[in-house]
């Protein structure tokens, strides 16, 4: 059984110029594998997170997860997926608890169940409780996405997808992040698809990394047969080889 | 999905907008003044040409204070979903659009009767308004099936700012000026030019006013309210679900697009 399949997808956006997000992306993920995607901005990892979340509708191909397909049978898909973006996108005006709350009777929980899961996930990404009941918009961006990762995680997801979780946090926040994660891999069947512009993030937390350049995957394997495949010691080179272009240049460009 | 989750999805919106007010109440409190003042007001200016204007003017002031709450809140909601960024993962709940969406009209509708029948109050104190006369109930079945019709307005307004956060909240407004220069809030739409004549007589508003008018001040009967109870009701049954329907395929344009990112 597959968490994702994809085939051929195809996404081009039409604003002052035609972009072409995605340009036939074609692969499958197996069920409790983390798959990592990493690539420039404007590559198309965002893109590819839209559509697995049900948000965006591919011009060609399909996705599938679970073996439901996201535009014709997104309603068996939403329950099975939790999303987690670079932004933390929440009410900034009331408290993580009262955002909290709000998620979790979207996902036909109660209000003592969300409080009881939630107060369980929070300490273990270093959140303290006393900040639970502060307006966001008086916490860190650090904290902010720390009660985004709980917010994805305490709806008990099959499919995880984490698009940037960790992009502008400070190195503690993200060893948290980044611990948890692999936490929850252990103790749940869970499989996460994650894009991250951090290729030691990438190395150390993915069974499966993809490099997508300009919509289109130039290379999918274990990080280890990459680095072995194209004889070098970290991922960034394998980048550079694969797509001809320098990782920190890749990064200041976005 | 099962009926409990859908339950929990509306009480969802409902919970978060009071969320919302009780986080800014300051600015409750500020609009709250400002609409009990411009009742007041606008009941006074009629008092200068006696009571039966003034009563005349004051009903204007309180209907359209309900509907235009019904119209924005549910209107408004979306627009600040995407103010926030968060219609993202609201989009992807599991909950159906129904469910979404009754939610925050169940919200605005609670809002709405809080707020006017504050107003109320103090403008019945203000002007020692004797309503011994008015049909009442006659008066909430009509403020009820009138509801229904902002409802739906509101509704196919909220695609809007579904498909552009800020000139969506542009035209929605625009949108809502429109109704009140129609609707003859203030005056009879007999006044207006002719050609802007027709547009008074496809505002649910314009039926709203003169039946909520024939029933505070003339004490209007059910069998009298009757035809326009009914009409309110049919221009909400079509409005509601036509509402609903404009706005999923709203959202499927936005999803083929793209344009449910916050940047829009």
């Amino acid at each position: 059984m597959y968490a994702v399949q994809c085939e051929g997808l195809k996404k081009t956006f039409k604003k002052k110029k035609e972009v072409r997000a995605l340009d036939g992306v074609t692969f499958s993920i197996p069920t409790h594998e983390i798959f990592g995607i990493v690539g420039p901005n404007g590559s198309g990892k965002s893109t590819l997170i839209r559509i697995l979340s049900t948000l965006l509708i591919p011009d060609h191909g399909y996705a599938r997860v679970f073996g439901y397909d996201v535009v014709r049978e997104y309603g068996k898909v939403r329950p099975l997926i939790n999303r987690v973006s670079v932004d933390a996108a929440f009410f900034k005006g009331i408290s993580a608890w009262e955002n909290l709350r709000y998620a979790a009777r979207l996902y036909g929980m109660g209000s003592r169940d969300a409080k009881q899961r939630v107060l369980e996930i929070l300490p273990k990404l270093g959140f303290s409780e006393s900040r639970f009941y502060e307006p966001l918009e008086d916490l860190s961006r650090g904290m902010q996405q720390k009660v985004a990762i709980a917010r994805a995680f305490f709806t008990s997801p099959m499919l995880l997808l984490l698009d940037e979780p960790t992009t502008g946090l400070d190195p503690r926040s993200k060893r948290d992040v980044q611990q948890f994660v692999r936490t929850s891999m252990a103790h749940n069947r869970l499989t996460v698809v994650l894009t991250t512009h951090d290729m030691h993030e990438a190395q150390s937390l993915c069974d499966r990394v993809a490099i997508i350049m300009n919509g289109r995957f130039v290379a999918v394997a274990r990080p280890h047969e990459l680095l072995h495949r194209y004889r070098e010691s970290n991922l960034e080179d394998v980048f550079l080889k694969v797509s001809g272009h320098e990782w920190q240049e890749v990064e200041y460009e976005t | 999905m099962r009926l409990r989750a859908q339950v929990y999805g509306s009480i969802a919106f409902v919970e978060r907008n009071f969320a919302l007010i009780k986080r800014y109440v300051g600015w409750e409190l500020v609009f709250l003044s400002y609409n009990i003042v411009n009742a007041l007001a606008i009941g006074l200016i009629g008092a200068t040409t006696g009571k039966e204007m003034m009563l005349y003017l004051i009903v204007g002031a309180m209907v359209w204070g309900f509907l235009s709450i019904l119209f924005h809140e549910i209107s408004e909601s979306i627009a600040w979903e995407r103010w926030e960024g968060t219609i993202e993962y609201t989009f992807m709940a599991p909950i159906h659009r129904f469910t979404h969406l009754i939610g925050n009209c169940l919200h605005a509708v609670a809002y709405g009767v809080v707020r006017s029948t504050l107003i109320l109050i103090i403008v019945v104190f203000f002007f020692n308004i004797s309503i011994h006369n008015a049909n009442l109930l006659g008066l909430v079945i009509i403020l009820v099936v009138s509801g229904l019709s902002f409802v739906g307005l509101g509704l196919v307004a909220a695609i809007l700012p579904l498909l552009s956060t800020e000139k969506g909240v542009y035209a929605t407004h625009i949108f809502e000026a429109v109704l009140l220069l129609i609707s003859g809030v203030y005056y009879e739409i007999d006044v207006l030019p002719a050609w802007i004549r027709p547009l008074s007589y496809i505002s649910p508003a314009t039926y709203t006013l003169r039946a909520m008018r024939a029933a505070l001040l003339d004490g209007a009967s059910m069998q009298q309210l009757l035809p326009t109870i009914l009409l309110l009701l049919g221009v909400g049954f079509v409005l509601v679900p036509v509402g609903m329907f404009i706005f999923r395929e709203a959202e499927y344009y936005a999803k083929k697009t793209g344009k449910l990112k916050r940047s829009g």
